[in-house]
């Protein structure tokens, strides 16, 4: 992509297709001959991740499309059955939706390298508006493929973001009815959703392709940014860059599979895993961690046109950076005023994300204001002021020049220290409200569960009671219909033998048919079947049990949480805790009182649970001390069932929980030697170009 | 990419009787996806809602406009917060109406919005009563 190549393939087939279709000549120079600046850190890398990520996500999302049903009343169930009978779908499915975050995790760091060494300036405007388009369609493809669960958070995110082009006047409505296909979200969204989901990766590759293009065009920028000049200046792509850029992949990859094989649940909603229900609105509406910092600026302005308007403005205004920034030093290196405001902007850009992440009201709403005021004055008044009053250091006079003096090496640590420091502060500072906040609060207790941490395995005997349990207890109003009495039998389960799973099938009795006759008929359950639920339809449940419908429990230590808040959940990260689920059943079910405390009404009909949210809980108190007769001689307590019974949901919420952590260890010792052999193969390449 | 036939044929008029609905008690139906609010209101909350100046409202509208006259107590709303689209909760918040938990709008007793970021108040859907216990919505 830098002009006509020289370069001769040796293979004479390949001659052959050269002189047809210079292709090799193309890649060899865009990718082999390339020059590229010698002093480029690691920050650079992460165009080569991104494009990694792209890939990832377009390969495994081709292979879930062919497992995925399209449909309002099975799409949610259809990625259930990806979860748990594809081969490796769990696998699968974990690399796409944390990969989503992956790829904007990595864009963020992209766009701000951009932003700290000027990467956006002359001569390389259309290289920045490229790159602010691919971002523009990266969150409409990660927005749309967040909907096709059909969870609660994807209904509701897709009502909450299409209402946002209501707020246009006088086309609002019909473009609204536009993106539905209907008079409200509903299957046909969803469908086109879909095929738009598929069509934007393609699109995004496609200017990834004008965006490398111009980047070869122009060259890269380096962190002193001054053009190179010599040959002593560059070194070659390939092998240079490219085994750095393989180590940063290396590196990265051990941070995706952290989340992908120990935390795949930690970046999304527990909400999402409640099949969408148009009736309901969630309490609270969360989008995508990468959405945040817009959504919190949509919030703080209590106008809807003028909150859709800046929220899209926050996005818009990057394209215009190029003029906005006059100044003509590229590197904040050199520039100690925006080298300030830079990381005041960093910092202005994560608190938004935390509001964005809070109920709208009280300090959070004047916070938000105060931050969008903040983020939009760094473009408008900041930048352009600085380039005319600041006067920048020195830059240096060549990249050689740069590399041999290295004086940039000594402030950049004393920045990232003063930075670690500040988080360590405000992370010590916000552990002392929260410990505070957490006392006599109804934040169910922790649990030791034998399946937590990267080596939990389930207990299979808890397994087998907590089974027996839900058997005799909560069977009688809840279901459990995404489990087949087959799965009893499957490795990483309770541990029964096929006979045992198909005799324990064999004592349900459930309706098949039609026969010969156009009858319906009951048999025997078998191993295929799934177990039958207690009611024949969701109203009947909600009749039968005082308006309010018992869930179905396959999923529900995974779609049922409570708030970690600052700073837990930042150590939360590190701990790979993920057990709140589970801590919260085994609280409910062990929360009732007979004894309501004084301030607490409870309806008539309801009772009182000290851990389910507004205390008033609809179930009577489900477990007694000796209800259930355990053979294996463990107590029959409450404490006993309420683990048990926990335990088991924890198996039939992710069935190949214990694959998923087995694998996870064995990529993680192929990684980090990987990225070891990576490291010393860049140092060896590298051994005389510094 | 507007709404094909059977969208649109599944979106005809619907009938409702109202003869269940207590006073003070409200239901939910579903037209064309749609919730429906029909609240069969107490003397008081309709006392409310005609008591207060309606020049002073974000959405200058009377009472007597959102229902039909002869049917006063019967209030018919789409059920749908015209900030961003969530579902109000009925008889909660601060004006004995709607109480949107997304963003925190509030609508009296009337649908009107009174607080919160929604520009306008609940839309009223075409209905018209077909006897005195019966509606047709569409």
């Amino acid at each position: 992509m830098s002009g006509p190549s020289d370069y001769q393939p040796s293979n004479p087939a390949l001659q052959w297709i050269e002189r047809r279709l210079p292709i090799f000549g193309l890649m060899h120079s865009s990718f082999v001959a390339y020059p590229t600046p010698r002093n480029l850190n690691y920050w650079w890398t992460f165009g080569a991740i991104l494009s990694f990520m792209l890939g990832i996500q377009i390969l495994t999302g081709v292979i879930l499309a062919m497992h995925y049903t399209p449909h309002a009343d099975l799409a949610f169930k259809s990625v259930e059955l990806i979860v748990r009978d594809v081969n490796y779908g769990w696998l699968l499915r974990n690399m796409h939706a944390v990969g989503a975050s992956m790829f904007f995790v990595a864009v963020y760091v992209h766009m701000f390298r951009g932003l700290y060494y000027g990467s956006y300036k002359e001569p390389r405007e259309v290289l920045w508006i490229l790159g602010v388009i691919i971002y523009l369609l990266m969150m409409a493809t990660g927005f749309m493929g967040y909907v096709l669960p059909w969870g609660q958070m994807s209904f509701w995110g897709a009502t909450v973001i299409t209402n946002l082009f209501s707020a246009i006047p006088y086309f609002g409505e019909s473009i609204v009815t536009l993106l539905w296909g209907g008079y409200s979200v509903g299957n046909p969204t969803l469908n086109r959703f879909f095929s738009l989901h598929y069509l934007l990766p393609f699109l995004i590759a496609g200017v990834v392709v004008l965006h490398v293009w111009a980047l070869h065009v122009a060259g890269q920028n380096n962190p002193d940014g001054v053009e190179p000049k010599s040959e002593k200046d560059t070194v070659l792509f390939t092998p240079h860059a490219t085994i750095k850029d393989m180590f940063g992949v290396a590196c990265f990859m051990l941070l995706y599979a952290w989340f992908i094989f120990y935390m795949p649940n930690y970046l999304g909603d527990a909400d999402n895993y409640i099949p969408a229900n148009p009736g309901v609105t969630p309490p609270h509406i969360v989008p995508e961690w990468y959405y945040l910092p817009f959504y919190a600026i949509l919030r703080s302005i209590p106008n809807k046109l003028a909150g859709v308007i800046a929220m899209f403005g926050a996005i818009i205004i990057l394209c215009f950076l190029p003029w906005l920034d006059a100044a003509k030093t590229k590197s904040s290196k050199y520039r100690p005023l925006a080298k300030q405001f830079f990381w005041i902007f960093v910092v202005v850009c994560i608190l938004l994300g935390y509001l964005g992440a809070q109920p709208p009201e009280g300090i959070y709403v004047v916070a938000g204001r105060v931050l969008t005021v903040c983020y939009f004055a760094y473009f408008l008044i900041v930048l352009p002021l600085l380039s005319r009053i600041e006067k920048p250091r020195p830059v240096p006079n060549s990249i050689s020049d740069a590399v041999l003096a290295k004086t940039g090496s000594r402030s950049t640590p004393m920045v990232s220290t003063a930075i670690v420091l500040a988080l360590a502060g405000s992370l010590f500072a916000g552990s002392v409200d929260s410990a505070k906040a957490s006392e006599g609060s109804d934040q169910p207790p922790g649990n030791k569960w034998s399946f937590s941490g990267p080596f939990g395995k389930f207990d299979r005997g808890a397994l087998q009671r907590g089974l027996k349990v839900y058997k005799e207890v909560c069977a009688s109003c809840h279901g459990l219909s995404y489990v087949a009495f087959r799965n009893l039998a499957e490795p990483g389960g309770p541990g029964y033998s096929v006979a045992q799973a198909a005799a324990f099938a064999s004592e349900y009795k459930l309706k098949d048919g039609p026969n010969d006759a156009g009858d319906m008929f009951e048999r025997a359950g078998r191993p295929a079947d799934y177990f039958p639920s207690p009611f024949p339809n969701e109203q009947a449940a909600r009749a039968a049990n005082g308006g309010a419908a018992p869930p179905d429990l396959s999923l529900i230590t995974k779609a049922r949480s409570y708030k970690r808040g600052f700073p837990w959940f930042v150590f939360d990260f590190f701990s790979q805790y993920q057990e709140q689920g589970p801590d919260y059943v085994s609280a409910v079910l062990q929360g009732f009182d007979d004894h309501v405390p004084e301030g607490v009404t409870i309806p008539e009909g309801s009772y009182y649970n000290k851990y389910f949210p507004g205390h008033a809980i609809k179930m009577p108190k489900p477990l007694s001390d000796g209800q259930v007769t355990y053979d294996d001689g463990s107590p029959a307590t409450v404490a006993q069932y309420a683990k048990d019974v926990t335990t088991f949901l924890m198996w039939t919420a992710e069935p190949h929980m214990e694959a998923r952590k087995r694998l996870g260890f064995q990529v993680f010792v192929f990684l980090i030697l990987f990225a070891g052999l990576m490291y010393f193969t860049k140092k060896k390449v590298w051994a005389d170009s510094h | 990419m507007n709404p094909d036939a059977s969208t649109i044929a599944a979106g005809a008029p619907i009938e409702v009787d109202l003869s269940p609905v207590a006073e003070g008690q409200d239901i939910k139906v579903f037209w064309r996806g749609k919730p429906i609010y029909i609240s069969h209101r107490t003397k008081k909350q309709i006392d409310e809602a005609r008591g207060v100046n309606v020049a002073s409202l974000p959405d200058p509208e009377t009472d007597e406009a959102r229902v039909k006259s002869g049917h006063d107590q019967w209030l018919v709303v789409i059920g749908i917060c015209t900030h961003l689209g969530c579902i109000p909760i009925a008889h909660e918040g601060n004006y004995d109406g709607f109480f949107c938990p997304c963003h925190g709008s509030q609508y009296d007793s009337s649908g009107r919005i009174r607080q919160g970021p929604a520009p306008a108040n609940l839309p009223v859907p075409p209905y018209q009563f077909v006897s005195d216990t019966k509606i047709q919505i569409g």
